[in-house]
């Protein structure tokens, strides 16, 4: 992804254009406020509040954190090298089948800490399996990931609502989702973390799915930058032509990094599922995958950008429902504006204030952004 | 002969059901063969669908209906022109970010204007577009054969499902019989030739744009104005993905869109009206398999097992002047 534009000093890269992207996007959803008739100051108040202002705020924060770091990175992960995975939900719902499949008929016999690790396996491997085929066919038959993503979300929820509603769905029951687990697969809270603070929890479904997204967050840092795979991810992202002369076999990097990809997206159905409803029902993912790509876009498809922006769109989730409860002109559909806001101010006109910026910066010190080397360029 | 009612029957429901198709398809056939990637047509439609409803709710006109379903539909092309023409971002990740606005923004709206859980006012008739009866209609229906086909398949539907197909000819001849056809599908193959030829790139592609959003606007205003009376929160349902689809099965040609939207909607209709039923040789099939038919379908065609879909070729990539 090389973009025409001059190098600014990495704190101007990395903090001030995020956040002035960050900034102007929430001040457009500022003005959807006023256009319902509603104060944006007091609504932001609330809902920063209502996200940290108690115990219980902090916790279900966290919890959404926990649902978007997974697929953040699993976006992320794919757009390193140079794929647009907008599969990120059907590979979550997927990965929901696998942990059913684990739970059913394990929950009662094994203990959490064995379950635990088989479920992340089973979700992982159902997750990357839904990743691998669009990744196979734009490898071997070139066909392209972003239409076939988004075909495979569909036939996801398809195979999903005809299990949910046949196979999976206990005998008698009328609800399309499978039994409550028991025993094994409730995973332990994580909320007496919080409490040692000397907050209040009342309940909240925080768990330790919390520290595996950001153990996985570690890991991928690890990868992407401290590996030879993820290198040559970088690379492939960079410049196809360039891998290929580099001797970079184009169809396993693009199958590995995708298969990565979909099984931290599978791994996110821990959270909500064992972590939380303790069953699988139908669309549990709700939208996460596609948070994903907010998230992901950011965080600037880095690990610690994305756990941050992560925690951000947590708070806009939690706060987000205290504010529909305070203010009944706004629904929880704001947060859906938000996302598509930051989405189009901070991936696609990414680069709309940068020449800008960049005049700033060259007034004061042409050196620092090598006006030298790119004099006369078209910004 | 009941077979027969049987099958006419389901062929006007495919042509109820593949309307919305065929506009967005056409829709998303302007900008793609500028070479402009499209993948916010579901959005584009969701708030013509939108404006559409509420402003004929409230100025009880189904054309003024029409017109702000349009207009709201084309300022939403332009800001994903905005986006990926002037400022060459991402045209995939500018087209994710229209859908969530549309579908955020249609709810919210909605429920602030009108209170009724993120519905439109439902539309009295004068507000949505009836149907036309053609002349001799009804004098005719009990004719064998004839009767049934003219009264029930041709005559009887709104003026827009009509637009619609003639946009099928309209955009064949403006694609490959007009200079700005010819222009556009240059801009799509090869952008740098066209502006070594003194055109401006980005202008062509805005209008080609500019049609993508008129057709979208149109495609939302038959859902929420024809087929349904007034709007409903996510109404487009994955339709602007099914157009997409669509797209590609036709190979971005307007009279294979045609044929792929009528297959497509058949599925649809099929799959309504064979619920539950059993079907010959096959046996029952479940109604999620008809529904993820024509994403499979495309998976395929893509793979290229089907013949192989050629996109355009500058499609995707942002057009930078030599420096």
């Amino acid at each position: 992804m090389s973009t025409p534009y001059a190098k600014l000093p990495a704190w101007a890269d990395y903090g001030l254009i995020p956040l002035i992207n960050l900034s102007v996007a929430f001040i457009v959803a500022g003005l959807v406020v006023v256009l319902v008739g509603e104060n944006p100051f007091r609504a932001a108040v609330i809902l920063v509040e209502g996200a940290f202002g108690k115990g219980t705020g902090i916790a279900f924060t966290l919890f959404y954190a926990t649902t978007f770091i997974f697929t953040g990175l699993s976006v992320a992960v794919a757009a390193h090298c140079g794929l647009f995975n907008i599969g990120s939900e059907g590979q979550a719902y997927i990965g929901g089948l696998g942990i059913a499949l684990v739970c059913l008929p394990l929950d009662s016999i094994l203990p959490w800490w064995v379950l635990f690790p088989l479920a992340i396996v089973a979700s992982a491997a159902f997750g990357a399996l839904w990743g691998f085929i669009p990744a196979y066919l734009q490898a071997k038959r070139g066909s392209h990931i972003v239409i076939t993503t988004i075909m495979f979300n569909f036939i996801a929820a398809s195979v999903m609502v005809y299990l949910l509603v046949g196979l999976l769905k206990p005998a008698g029951s009328q609800a399309p989702q499978t039994r409550n687990f028991v025993g094994g697969a409730e995973l332990p809270k994580l909320n007496w973390v919080i409490e040692l603070f000397g907050a209040k929890i009342r309940s909240a479904p925080l768990n330790i799915c919390f520290l595996l997204a950001l153990l996985m967050a570690f890991l991928v840092w690890l990868l992407i930058w401290r590996t030879r795979l993820g290198y040559e991810m970088r690379t492939y992202g960079h410049s196809p032509k360039a891998a290929r002369y580099a001797g970079i076999s184009e169809t396993r990097i693009i199958i590995t990094a995708m298969m990565i990809s979909g099984a931290l997206a599978g791994m996110m159905a821990l959270n909500p599922v064992m972590g939380d409803q303790h069953n699988v029902a139908i669309d549990f993912v709700s939208g996460a995958g596609f948070v994903g790509i907010a998230v992901a876009l950011m965080g600037r498809l880095h690990p610690i950008g994305i756990v941050l922006a992560a925690i951000l769109f947590g708070m806009l989730y939690q706060g987000g429902a205290e504010l529909s409860f305070e203010m009944p002109a706004i629904t929880r559909d704001m947060i859906v504006i938000i996302q598509g806001l930051v989405i189009l101010f901070a991936g696609a006109l990414e680069h709309m204030f940068r020449p800008y910026i960049q005049a700033i910066f060259a007034s004061f010190s042409p050196k620092s952004v090598g006006m030298e080397a790119v004099k006369g360029k078209g910004a | 002969m009941d077979i027969f009612i049987a099958i006419v029957q389901i062929l006007d429901s495919t042509i109820r059901l593949s309307v919305p198709l065929l506009l967005a398809c056409l829709a998303g056939l302007y900008s793609e063969r500028a070479g402009v990637f499209d993948i916010g047509l579901e959005g584009k439609m969701l708030v013509g669908a939108f404006a559409g409803a509420s402003a004929a709710a409230v100025f009880h006109s189904a054309f003024i209906g029409l017109g702000m379903a349009i207009l709201i539909s084309v300022a939403f092309a332009m800001v994903h022109g905005f986006a990926s023409i002037t400022h060459r971002g991402n045209q995939i990740v500018s087209g994710v970010a229209i859908n969530f606005i549309a579908a955020g923004s249609t709810i919210m709206l909605g429920q602030a204007w009108f209170q009724q859980g993120g519905r439109t006012p439902a539309l009295q008739p004068g507000e949505r577009f009836e149907a036309i009866v053609w002349p001799g209609a009804d004098a005719i229906r009990d004719v064998p054969i004839i009767g049934p086909i003219y009264s029930e398949l041709l005559s009887g539907h709104s003026i827009l499902v009509y637009i619609a197909f003639l946009m099928v000819p309209f955009t064949w001849w403006v694609l490959f019989r007009t200079r700005f056809g010819l222009r556009m599908r240059a801009v799509g193959e090869n952008p740098a030739a066209v502006d070594t030829a003194g055109i401006s790139v980005a202008w062509l592609r805005y209008r080609a744009l500019i049609c993508t959003g008129i057709l979208t606007g149109i495609a939302g205003a038959y859902l929420s104005m024809v087929q349904n009376g007034g709007f409903v929160k996510d109404m487009t349902a994955g339709k602007g993905y099914i157009a997409l689809a669509a797209l590609i099965f036709a190979k971005w040609k307007p009279v294979n869109a045609m044929f792929a939207c009528l297959l497509f909607g058949f599925l649809d209709a099929a799959s309504i009206r064979l619920q539950g039923s059993p079907l010959p040789l096959v046996g029952k099939v479940p109604a999620q398999f008809m529904q993820a038919l024509p994403y499979v379908l495309t998976v395929i065609l893509l793979a290229g097992f089907i013949g192989k879909a050629i996109p355009p070729r500058a499609g995707g990539v942002p057009y930078v002047k030599e420096r």
